[in-house]
């Protein structure tokens, strides 16, 4: 059985911070159907054909993220434009559970289908919207990509070294985390409809969300008025909150090779200094955290000195196993093809893309025992099952729907 | 009416779920968190009010505990583990955090508390399945070995890779959480089944990497780390700019169509300064195509200059205006740029202030209202709210143990 079954979803999602919502709701058995244009050739979501790629072949039906993104999805082409495209999408909007979108404000409603046309077709529809500053506001215009949000919500910030530009974060994680919040949203809608019978319009915006993940330090605002603009800050490695020293990101022996080390206790640091065994370790103005604290910068400078001379893999070891919390800073091929704690969680799966083949993916970091998630299929081709969609579902005859490809209209 | 109305949650207090607890009681859920004699340990977590440590002054407790209740259970005594079994014997959802072993050592994981409609969520650094030192991980350690620390830093690679705060690898683990025990709801709400999920922190931070994984899954290839941009296989372009007062936009996309051609050639018009720019006259040409085929960067020469044109154009106007004014300015000519806020300067901006991000929240004690973060998500008809403060240590013991004697009425 399958956990969301019963659910479909009108889909007009793209890019990551949409995409990777519907994901989910797929991955668990959800009938998401994305709707694509066919004038534009799905290009909306530029994902369609940026890299990666599996081979020479580009084009619309090749991009390698816009797989990762939409396995499990079924995809079919309307023409918006035209009145019978309009009437085929409300049709699929009354056959559908749920509407989900991540075009800038606006752009859904003088397509024709805002929220209020929505539940003239549907009263009870769920309509989940997702863009950078929300329905709402002075910059409900603004567009955003996943670095804008970062950057306007604080989290550009935050990543960095003292007294050097931003580092910022190297990939859109505010596209996955958005995409989470939106499956968030879209799950709690939808269990408020089985409860009740109600649909509801939920309006999100991604810099609001990247605003509610700096933890306590906007408190530290509120309450002592502290700015994290200030000397010094960010000291992006170190752990302020809880306070614990030494805490960073060492170099290892190699060719850019890195490790992690948390020292959080003086049990702890005893432990680090029993390792390392030279005399700088057992000094006793180390022993107990103020020290360690005070003397930051050397006391990092010293365990770089360490750790330079050493494999991060032996380092990892050597640490782990006298109590003290240290990781590799692991490349892409360590963790996806050489760690057990990736692999054995059945963490990358491979999916049928009906062009590119077998293609392995980004799965789910989660396993529900009864009804888990299952990717096999790649994400769709443009238009792949249009002719399935409007057939089985709408009830159009074979024939009708070749007249509306003639036509342009799919 | 709220989202997750009568549905009842029990906590085991950890600095791993804290917030996924948080996202469930922000949206109605009844969640009760039990913490052990002397507090959770994310009560000795600073900062603190007036940086004066104190149990129930620490702002990570305050920040990842609204809406919730508090109870204490000494889980090492036959009293405390029977509170838990009385808790966990008329919940919903069981959220707990504890390393591999421990609750079986108990008497009190799942297998021992199992009941047909029951949800239990654990999360874990690798997974129930999988060995590990569980006890060894961190916020640092788990971004570290899962991905995301490797795509973070600076162009200079003596640098180390940066892990950014804010305890994303909790965050991103917690997410998921939620996301599990709301998929769980629904298929009970259908089945009437509930059943165990098993979140690793791990794989969460392995999976959120955007090209860090995929580039590698589909070619095989690995991305580095570039300053303020997305980590990619050869060194970009810079997109972070320092504006006239020192601090930092991140220019985004350079412009591609024309009409953002044309959006920033009437932005420099209206600042002045076009004739200061001798390459606007490319702004120009890209504003009169139809199209800018930017598969031509490089081969075609009018292109390459429009390309090259549009990108020097930001870094020209930067210069000379504030980040804030840089930000406003671009995106009103169509261009999605981002000024680099420090997150109580987003706090405090107006955008922000007229959505009702700023959130009150009562504290009697200290005799005054605390503003807090606010809504991630606007849900018309049940909407997000801090209930009330993160619960004071004990705060809901009697009142907790009387629903559950059946003397009170369980709140809902």
């Amino acid at each position: 059985m399958k956990a969301l079954g019963h659910v479909r979803i009108c889909d007009f999602t793209g890019q990551l911070a949409g995409a990777g919502a519907t994901k989910w709701l797929a991955a668990f058995g959800a009938d998401v159907i994305r709707i694509e244009d066919p004038v534009k050739q799905g290009t909306w979501d530029i994902l369609r054909m940026m890299p990666p790629f599996v081979d020479e072949r580009r084009g619309v039906d090749f991009g390698g993220g816009f797989n990762d993104h939409n396995v499990e999805k079924r995809g079919i082409t309307l023409n918006l434009r035209s009145e019978r495209g309009r009437e085929l999408l409300a049709e699929l909007v009354k056959h559908s559970d749920v509407v989900a979108e991540n075009f800038a404000a606006g752009v859904l409603e003088r397509m024709g289908f805002g929220y209020e046309r929505l539940k003239e077709l549907k009263p009870d529809v769920i309509y989940v919207s997702n863009c950078g500053f929300g329905h709402t506001g002075p910059y409900r215009s603004f567009k955003t990509w996943g670095p804008i949000v970062q950057a306007v919500s604080g989290l550009t910030f935050t990543s960095g070294l003292p007294g050097r530009e931003p580092a910022g974060w190297g990939y859109s994680y505010m596209d996955h985390t958005g995409a989470s919040y939106m499956a968030i949203a879209i799950l709690l809608a939808l269990l408020h409809k089985q409860r009740t019978g109600e649909g509801q319009w939920v309006d999100l915006s991604c810099t609001d969300v990247g605003l509610t993940l700096h933890g306590p330090m906007l408190l530290d605002w509120t309450v002592n008025g502290r700015p994290a603009r200030r000397p010094g800050f960010p000291h992006a490695n170190r752990s302020e909150h809880p306070a614990w020293a030494p805490h960073g990101i060492y170099p290892a022996a190699g060719d850019d090779e890195w490790v992690a080390v948390a020292c959080r206790s003086d049990a702890e640091w005893r432990a680090l200094a029993g390792v390392v065994g030279a005399a700088w370790a057992g000094e006793a103005r180390f022993a107990a955290l103020a020290g360690r604290l005070a003397a930051q910068d050397e006391l990092d400078a010293r365990l770089a000195e360490w750790t330079g001379a050493r494999p991060k893999a032996e380092t990892v070891a050597a640490l782990q196993a006298a109590g003290v919390p240290a990781a590799p800073v692991a490349k892409p091929a360590e963790r996806v093809d050489h760690d057990p704690a990736t692999s054995g969680f059945g963490l990358w799966p491979t999916a049928h893309h009906s062009k590119m083949g077998n293609v392995r993916v980004d799965g789910l970091p989660v396993h529900l025992a009864k009804t888990d998630w299952e990717i096999r299929r790649g994400a769709p081709c443009l238009g792949e099952h249009t002719e399935e969609v409007l057939t089985g579902l709408l009830g159009l005859s074979g024939e009708e729907v070749a007249k509306l490809r003639a036509e342009g209209v799919v | 009416m709220t989202a997750l109305h009568g549905t009842r949650v029990v906590e085991l207090s950890h600095e791993r779920i804290a917030f996924a607890g948080k996202l469930l009681a922000d949206m109605g859920a009844d969640v009760v968190v039990v913490e052990p004699p002397g507090g959770s340990a994310l009560r000795r977590w600073g900062p603190f009010v007036e940086d004066r440590p104190d149990p129930e002054h620490s702002l990570a407790w305050w920040h990842y505990n609204t809406s919730k209740r508090g109870v204490v259970l000494d889980l090492d005594t036959e009293d405390g583990r029977d509170g838990f079994r009385r808790l966990a014997a008329r919940a919903d959802l069981v959220l707990e955090a504890e390393d591999p072993g421990r609750l079986a050592g108990l008497g009190l994981d799942h297998a021992d508390l199992e009941r047909r409609e029951l949800i239990w969520i654990s999360v874990t650094p690798f997974g129930r399945r999988l060995p590990g030192r569980a006890d060894l991980a961190t916020d640092l350690t788990v971004l570290a070995a899962g991905g995301p620390v490797w795509s973070c830093g600076y162009d200079d690679h003596s640098l180390p890779p940066v892990r950014g705060l804010g305890f994303q690898g909790y965050n991103t683990a917690c997410h998921h959480a939620v996301m599990s025990a709301l998929t769980a709801l629904l298929h009970r709400g259908v089945s009437g089944e509930g059943q165990f999920v098993d979140v690793s922190m791990h794989a969460a931070a392995n999976v959120t990497t955007e090209m860090g994984s995929y580039n590698y899954l589909v070619q095989g290839t690995t991305v580095q780390r570039q300053t303020g941009r997305h980590a990619m296989e050869t060194l970009t372009l810079p997109s972070q700019v320092r504006c006239a007062d020192g601090r930092y936009v991140n220019t985004g996309v350079p412009p591609r169509q024309p009409k953002e051609y044309a959006g920033l050639l009437a932005w420099l018009r209206e600042l002045g300064i076009a004739d200061g720019f001798p390459e606007a006259v490319f702004l120009e040409m890209g504003a009169q195509r139809d199209f800018v085929d930017l598969s031509k960067i490089g081969q075609d020469d009018e292109i390459t200059a429009i390309f090259a044109a549009g990108r020097e154009a930001l870094g020209f106007v930067a210069s000379r205006l504030s980040a804030y004014d840089f930000f406003v300015g671009a995106q009103r000519a169509g261009l999605p740029v981002g000024v680099i806020y420090a997150p109580e300067e987003a706090f405090e901006d107006a955008h922000f202030v007229a959505r009702g991000f700023q959130t009150p929240v009562e504290h009697p004690e200290l005799g005054r209202s605390v503003r807090y973060p606010g809504a991630p998500y606007r849900f018309e008809k049940t909407p997000w709210r801090i209930s009330r403060r993160a619960p004071r240590l004990g705060e809901h013991q009697a009142e907790v143990f009387a629903e559950l004697a059946g003397t009170g009425s369980p709140r809902g």
